[in-house]
């Protein structure tokens, strides 16, 4: 182009700005207004649909969402001082509900209900959230990223380096290990579902025969001790490939020559990983961490296909919630509260992936 | 104390024969110079003697042992790589003594060795200093560093001086001269500019397509190329090609001419006779002023200051460069006729081989 014509069009700046028109406009509808939009409805009480005008409400939605609080339970006694003990032999203790509803002593804990409970000595100390499910929702989902990020990221790890030799048919493995990726997360999901079925499903099925039928049936996700985990393996499984990939990149940009000089050096192969791969995968893993980290903080589609939630909440997660509230319970204002407040964590979250990773000097 | 000893080595990467065969010794202490175009087999040679690449066929013998199937931290070598392979997040100071870490060596006796490799290189002010923070010329330092340390019997260094601008160039020549007398080792040093090969090497190998042209000390390869191969390769100006006839043999004696040529009595011996043709290799700096064999016109005049450069066009449409003195005056256009000394024109038969020199 030439110098003219360019800065004819820089001139013309209503001509840049119509090319734009299409993309920008198409980000602000979808992505900055909707963005904005949460930040501006979790502050009202708007309904998806409703008769009553909107009313701005302060903190309230998000007071709702995180009120938490804990209560000393100390055992009953009878009137000579003794412990009062059920059949079982177990102390017996005033009940929760008496604390939290309409108890004027205990005003802060009004509505709040039994998240859990632990003995405290003779005493018990219950845990309580005005919001059980979403408090379970948020724990879910941050037992979920605090797995996923360092296995996946570490398979794929694995993966990478052992599909970045020079092998004959390197390449068969290389496509299998990515197959999953290109299947979308919903037909993975479904077929999974096969896999974990109670009686029958496949992996029971393949577990009874490599234990010669010793192994007792689980049905993966009923159980509300195995389903969160469950899905997390298959999460796994479907991710590893992509992050494979970016492992890969990033191997690759490591020359040669540095292996061969330590080669020469004497290393051992772990040697070569500790003081030539690792190092110059620096920023591939920082990158890969923020990745990870963010598709597991958004949780959903598996949730939805698999267990939508349970059993007994155990498999609950946050935009799982958000999608309910906002949509299934018609509550805008909760549903836009609940994405603030993953925003404002999943920030929190890589600033300090980012502060953690950071070239020290 | 360690020699080298390559025999009948061949290298083939698939179906593709890189190196042909190739027959070496190197004495203990000699500073040995592979030289030759890109792609010839250079790098792939020095990289099977460093244990960088399998040997396809053939033996390899560093000091008395065999080493084919030597590991390469086992073969006592050290090799300076021409992209320095600095590890870019470690300091001069840990590059330099990244092999002893890994062979976890007691921190005082590293921390001395690398002082010492850090004091004969004059760099002691840049080790704290990572690789990015220092120029390609002390990089270059800090990856010679990394092979003293290693206090190896052979030194090999592939192409090492190739990133760096032509004045550095020449300080690090010296310096690498002045490191090979300092430290007594064998070094092996790969280049495809004859001008480090013949400044450097006690011994040059001069390599095409994976075939050695030639092994001798550059003096040997300047005044006696095996072959038109080396003879161009090596010298700068490259070495003028005449064809030209035979027209008489004697006993120690062949006459030639041509066209451009009067007939000149060349001491020669080969299994020629008169009507053969042969080609006439004259070396720039040996054609002087004031004889009649070679007549033409100056097409281009180069002053060095030193020496004048003057292209000659002689009839046959040949083209001669000569080398003269530097006060000479010469006119682009005039005519002009050189001459040269019988006993610094070689001769080279149909093959390309030199015909050997016949001692008078
Ligand atoms: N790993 C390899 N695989 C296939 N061909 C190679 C390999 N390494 C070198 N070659 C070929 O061998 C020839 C010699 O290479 P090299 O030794 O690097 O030449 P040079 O003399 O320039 O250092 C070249 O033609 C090159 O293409
Ligand atoms: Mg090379």
């Amino acid at each position: 182009m030439s110098a003219k014509s360019t800065s004819k069009l820089q001139k013309h700046t209503l001509a840049g700005w119509l090319m734009a028109t299409p993309a920008v406009g198409l980000i602000t509808l979808f992505l900055v207004v909707p963005f904005l939009l949460a930040f501006v409805l979790s502050f009202t009480n708007q309904r998806l649909v409703s008769p009553n005008p909107t009313q701005f409400v302060g903190l309230s939605n998000f007071e709702q969402l995180l009120g938490v609080g804990t209560l000393m339970l100390e055992p009953e006694r009878d009137d000579a001082g003794a412990i009062v003990r059920d059949a079982r032999g177990e102390p017996e203790y005033p009940r929760v509900r008496d604390y939290t509803r309409n108890n004027p002593d205990y005003l802060q804990l009004s509505g709040m209900r039994e998240l859990a409970a632990m003995s405290w000595g003779e005493n018990r100390l219950v845990f309580l959230a005005r919001d059980v499910v979403f408090i379970k929702a948020v724990l879910n989902t941050l037992a979920f990223v605090a797995v996923v990020a360092p296995v996946q990221a570490g398979l794929a790890l694995l993966l990478a380096l052992l599909i970045n030799q020079k092998l004959r048919g390197i390449n068969v493995f290389r496509t299998i290990y990515f197959m999953p990726v290109v299947v979308s997360i919903v037909v993975v999901s479904l077929l999974w579902r096969f896999i974990y079925a109670g009686q029958s499903g496949l992996l029971n099925t393949l577990l009874g025969f490599l234990t010669l039928g010793n192994f007792q049936p689980v049905d993966w996700l009923g159980n509300p001790a195995t389903a969160l985990w469950s899905i997390l393996a298959m999460s796994v499984w479907q991710g590893v490939g992509f992050h494979m990939v970016i492992w890969l990149s990033g191997l690759q940009t490591i020359p040669e020559s540095l292996y061969e000089a330590a080669d020469i050096e004497g290393a051992t192969g772990w040697q070569k990983f500790r003081y030539v791969t690792w190092p110059g995968l620096r920023n591939t893993a920082v990158l890969i961490l923020i990745v990870i980290t963010m598709q597991a903080f958004s949780l959903f589609s598996q949730i939805d296909v698999m267990t939508k939630g349970g059993p007994v909440d155990s498999t609950q997660s946050i935009v799982f919630q958000a999608v309910q509230r906002g949509y299934v319970q018609q509550d805008i204002a909760s549903g836009s509260a609940i994405s603030v407040l993953l925003f404002l964590i999943v920030l929190t979250i890589s600033l300090l992936q980012r502060w953690l990773t950071r070239e020290r000097n | 104390m360690a020699g080298l000893a390559l025999k009948n080595i061949h290298k083939s990467f698939g179906k593709v024969d890189v190196i042909k065969g190739v027959d070496l010794t190197v004495e203990h202490g000699e500073f040995v110079v592979f030289v030759g175009p890109s792609g010839c087999g250079k790098s792939t040679l020095l990289r099977m003697i460093a244990g960088l690449e399998d040997i396809t066929d053939g033996e390899l013998w560093i000091g008395d042992k065999l080493c084919n199937e030597v590991q390469p931290r086992d073969r006592r070598i050290a090799m300076v790589f021409q992209s320095y392979a600095l590890y870019p997040h470690m300091t001069a100071y840990e590059n330099v003594g990244f092999g002893l870490t890994l062979a976890k060596t007691p921190k005082a006796e590293r921390d001395a060795k690398i002082r010492e490799a850090a004091r004969i290189l004059q760099m002691e002010h840049l080790l704290d200093r990572k690789p990015a923070q220092l120029s390609g010329g002390q990089r270059q330092r800090v990856a010679i560093g990394r092979a003293i340390v290693r206090n190896p019997e052979v030194f090999l260094f592939d192409e090492p001086l190739s990133n760096l601008d032509a004045a550095l160039r020449m300080d690090m020549r010296m310096e690498l001269s002045k490191l090979h007398q300092d430290l007594g080792a064998t070094m092996i040093y790969v280049t495809h500019d004859q001008v480090e090969a013949m400044t450097l090497a006690d011994k040059i190998v001069v390599l095409n397509g994976g075939i050695v042209q030639q092994v001798g000390t550059p003096m040997e390869l300047y005044h006696r190329p095996a072959n038109l191969f080396v003879a161009t390769f090596i010298g700068s100006p490259k070495m003028n090609l005449i064809e030209v006839e035979v027209k008489e043999t004697a006993s120690g004696m062949i006459t030639v001419g041509s066209q451009t040529l009067d007939p000149v009595a060349i001491p020669a011996i080969g299994a020629v006779k008169p009507g053969d043709t042969l080609t006439l290799g004259l070396r720039s700096h040996h054609l002087t002023l004031g004889g009649e064999a070679l007549t033409g016109t100056v097409a281009l005049v180069e002053r060095l200051g030193n020496e004048t450069i003057v292209n000659l066009e002689v009839a046959g449409g040949n083209a001669l460069i000569a080398a003269l003195d530097g006060d000479t005056t010469i006119e682009r256009g005039s005519s002009l006729s050189l001459g040269f000394a019988p006993q610094n024109a070689i001769l080279f038969d149909a093959s390309g081989r030199a015909l050997d020199e016949a001692v008078i």
